[in-house]
């Protein structure tokens, strides 16, 4: 390990994607939270503040949605509205996740 | 309003008659809707009054549908005919469309699509640009009259452009005479060239008519081609380019009817030209372009923001109908469908979008 420490220096700058579930209020707080806590609170409570505006902006747009699924390359996000806040389920996507419809 | 279509509504169920109205006044064109409710009252009408599109039921007491239409294609060949019918045999719609229908609907399938029947309602109504003889697909006057002079034939050509009637004398393969807009020899000849639609009818020679043109047809084909070149080279190229639009929009709504979506909204980004709608109205496929745009730019925040990678697609679900958003490299696209759409719709649609601009 030395080795490749002197070669590549220090390790690389590498975040794992978020997996579990986080509650969110009206707010934007979040309220509970399943994922790890190793994961960087300020870019759990980004998700949360989008995806409110994605469900806010439906409202506005006279389509309020019950459900959304968001398939990122490598990340799937899912939230259900929740009276005003949502509960987000965070899926981080391998080779080995089953395909979604 | 001289070119206001009139749509005659034929069912003997006085409600729907009723509502039928109702939905026809929602098209752009604004037609005018006349209503029978009955069989004899509707060819009366159709004898006093010129109509662009009659929309027929079939099952009716005394004269049924597929007789009136039977009617109706001998003795109106112009007139745009649509059945509208409870009835789901199969054995109808392909006896209607024997009769040369250019549209069967079920009314179970009115309340879903809508929007759908509307659209293709209204490019029926707009659809004399295409040009063609009714009778001889895709053939121009130019070549049904050098079918006729090369068979030799003795016949009299009667032409009908809607409330215009020509008629051309052609004996042994010559012609002889014509006549149309008070017009007659080979100044009529011409005029009735520069008609591109219309229907025709061969009725029995008439020999002893007296001979006004002397010319060979071919002579008098080329002057008038050349005629009409030199006048029409201009307009040439924006006929040209709305019968394209008109056949690509009729080939995204087979699109669009084939894969069972209730609409398609295509958005560039902003500033970068208007979206594009199929299947719903335009209110609210403002909204929804509106909506799929400030999408966009939110899910882009939230991927960059926690390296998520590139969006593959969103699919979302209220009471009323499922959504599908499909980035693609100049635009996105939104797709909806009913809530009882089944199974494997991001494969229908994502099929659809790859074919959509082909």
């Amino acid at each position: 390990m030395g080795l490749l420490e002197k070669i590549f220096g220090s390790r690389a700058a590498v975040t794992q994607l978020p997996s579990g579930s986080i509650t969110v209020d009206r707010a934007g707080k979040i309220v509970s939270s399943t994922v790890s806590s190793a994961y960087p609170a300020h870019l759990l409570q980004a998700v949360a503040k989008e995806v409110l505006a994605l469900l806010r902006e439906a409202r506005a747009a006279q389509m309020p949605l019950a459900e959304v699924s968001i398939h990122f390359a490598s990340l799937r996000i899912t939230a259900r509205e929740l009276r005003g806040g949502a509960i987000i389920f965070l899926f981080p996507q391998t080779a080995l996740s089953p395909a979604s419809d | 309003m001289e070119n206001q279509h009139k749509i005659l509504v034929l069912d003997d169920d006085a409600d729907w008659l009723e509502l039928s109205r109702e939905m026809l006044t929602q098209l752009p064109s604004k037609p005018e809707i006349r209503t029978a409710t009955s069989g004899k009252r509707a060819l009366a009408m159709l004898d006093g009054e010129s109509f662009r599109l009659l929309i027929c039921d079939l099952k009716m007491p005394r004269i049924d549908g597929l007789q009136v239409l039977a009617i109706v294609r001998r003795r109106f060949p112009e007139l745009r005919t649509v059945v509208l019918s409870a009835l789901e045999d199969e054995d109808f719609r392909s006896r209607a469309y024997a009769l040369g229908v250019d549209m069967f609907w079920l009314k179970t399938e009115m309340q879903g699509n809508l929007q759908m029947y509307l659209e293709c309602l209204e490019s029926l109504l707009g659809r004399d640009q295409d040009g063609g003889f009714r009778g001889i697909q895709s053939k121009s006057l130019m070549d049904i009259i050098q079918m006729e002079c090369l068979t030799r034939s003795s016949s009299v050509l009667r032409i009908t452009r809607g409330s215009l009637v020509a008629r051309l004398w052609i004996q042994g393969g010559e012609l002889t005479d014509a006549e149309a807009e008070g017009a007659r020899g080979e100044a009529a000849f011409r005029r009735i060239l520069t008609w591109k639609s219309g229907t025709f009818e061969n009725l029995p020679a008439e020999p002893n008519r007296k001979r006004t043109i002397v010319k060979p047809v071919n002579a008098l084909l080329l002057e008038s081609a050349q005629a009409i070149d030199e006048s029409g080279a201009g307009a040439a190229d924006t006929s040209d380019q709305t019968v394209q639009v008109h056949r690509r929009t009729v080939w995204k709504l087979s699109l669009l009817t084939r894969a069972g979506a209730e609409f398609v909204i295509t958005v560039p980004p902003e500033g970068q030209g208007v979206h594009e709608v199929m299947g719903t109205q335009a209110q609210t496929a403002e909204q929804y372009a509106n909506w799929t745009r400030r999408t966009a730019a939110i899910i882009k925040r939230m991927g960059d923001a926690v390296d998520a990678g590139p969006l593959l697609h969103l699919d979302a679900k209220n009471q009323e109908r499922q959504l599908l958003l499909l980035p693609r490299e100049n635009k996105d696209f939104l797709v909806g469908w009913s809530l009882e759409a089944g199974e494997g719709l991001l494969e229908k649609s994502k099929k659809m979008v790859e074919q959509w601009d082909s």
